[in-house]
């Protein structure tokens, strides 16, 4: 139950990108096309996944024993810079079509502020434990994934739409992020 | 090339015509995130001048010392030891912003705008256009923040910097401190900068 409440709460009441914030810069950067943002999102549920249960360990055993808590700004970044080119390097080898799929995303996911947040986040949990920090990272990146998802499609349909001169490009693109978070802003008080 | 640069020019820049957050959309996270009034736009504006100026000085004097193939590496760990200094900082003497922008502190290293800078500018030019380069992104930075969060708390709350000007019970666009508002309204301004700066061009 406590699981279905954290997936409920990750994906619709508190949304990573629509309501948190986290992610902009992918999420307006590369929403163009519903395929390209698919890609994305399943780079970050894979990058995410891996970052927070890495991240999670090092902070649990290393950290906090050491006394070195005002490190962890420090060291997360850290392991996901390294985590994200060894994924890369590991992807190439074993899953080549895999490699296709996500290669492009994987270096921008390095300073995506959902992968860093989410990691620090999920130390903030209730009772946390391991297996929570990860459920907490899977349910959030299928947020940001069903965010992305929703606004790309959005904007797919826009390059038809006639648009005032000054609205072009970003404001309008803002305006349709502002509606969908509105949207989501129904679900408070979900759970 | 260096000292050729017109040190004016390349201050108003980050202010006008490459403004991180209304022209260039760097940053966007806390932008959007931590603007929900005037004072925290401001500490997180002010907040993120200080990294980017520091870790563009730090660049710019060590720039030949690191090896381009491992370069981004060194540039986040210089960033974030700048960051865990202004995270301790404000946790010691402003608990009470510390506690307002919360996860977006931490969040400062992987804000694109100061990577991009020390990328794109301190690791190519001297010391002095370093500097001042930092200080126009930055200023523009804090401004635009300010300007988002002022708009939000006006309209959202009917202060501003914590002033209120309407009565206690007045009716206020609550929809602008909630998390729909700062898209809307970063989408009016952006507009409204756009107008503004094309014609100039």
């Amino acid at each position: 139950m406590e699981y279905i409440i954290i997936l409920i709460a990750a994906v619709f009441v508190n949304n990573i990108v629509l309501s948190q914030f986290l992610g902009i810069c992918p999420f307006l950067g590369v929403s163009k096309k519903v395929s390209t943002s698919i890609g994305m999102s399943g780079a970050v549920l894979f990058v995410m996944t891996i970052a927070t249960l890495v991240t999670y360990l090092l902070h649990q055993y290393i950290l906090v024993p050491a006394g070195l808590d005002y490190l962890r700004t420090i060291s997360f970044i850290l392991v996901i810079a390294a985590l994200v080119q060894m994924v890369e390097i590991m992807l190439k080898k074993v899953s080549p079509p895999l490699y296709q799929a996500l290669g492009v995303f994987l270096p921008l996911i390095t300073t995506n502020c959902a992968v860093l947040g989410v990691a620090i986040l999920a130390l903030g949990l209730e009772n946390v434990s391991l297996l929570k920090a990860v459920f907490f990272a899977i349910a959030n990146s299928i947020g940001f994934a069903l965010a992305m998802i929703l606004f790309s499609s959005i904007r797919e349909h826009l390059e038809l739409a006639n648009i005032p001169e000054g609205m072009k490009g970003v404001p309008i693109n803002l305006l349709v992020a502002g509606l969908l978070s509105l949207a989501f802003l129904g679900f408070t008080g979900l759970v | 090339m260096a000292t050729a640069i017109n040190q004016k020019q390349n201050f108003l820049k980050g202010i006008i015509k490459e403004n991180p957050v209304f022209v260039m959309l760097l940053g966007m996270c806390p932008t959007l995130g931590v603007t929900s009034s005037a004072m925290n736009g401001l500490g997180m504006g002010i907040a993120t001048l200080f990294v980017l100026l520091m870790s563009n000085i730090v660049v710019s004097l060590i720039k030949s010392q690191i090896p381009s193939k491992v370069r981004i590496p060194a540039f986040i760990i210089i960033i974030a030891s700048f960051v865990t200094i202004v995270e301790m900082v404000l946790e010691a003497f402003i608990p009470f912003l510390y506690e307002q922008l919360g996860i977006f502190i931490p969040l400062i290293v992987v804000n694109c705008l100061i990577l991009g800078r020390a990328e794109a500018f301190a690791s190519k030019h001297n010391l002095l256009s370093s500097i001042i380069d930092a200080l126009g992104m930055g200023i523009g930075f804090v401004i635009a923040l300010t300007v988002l969060g002022a708009t939000r708390e006006i309209l959202g709350s009917g202060s501003i910097f914590d002033i209120k000007f309407v009565s206690e019970n007045a009716n206020t666009f609550i929809l602008f401190i909630l998390p729909p508002g700062a898209f809307i309204a970063l989408a009016y301004l952006a507009a409204l900068f756009n107008r503004i700066s094309i014609p100039t061009k």
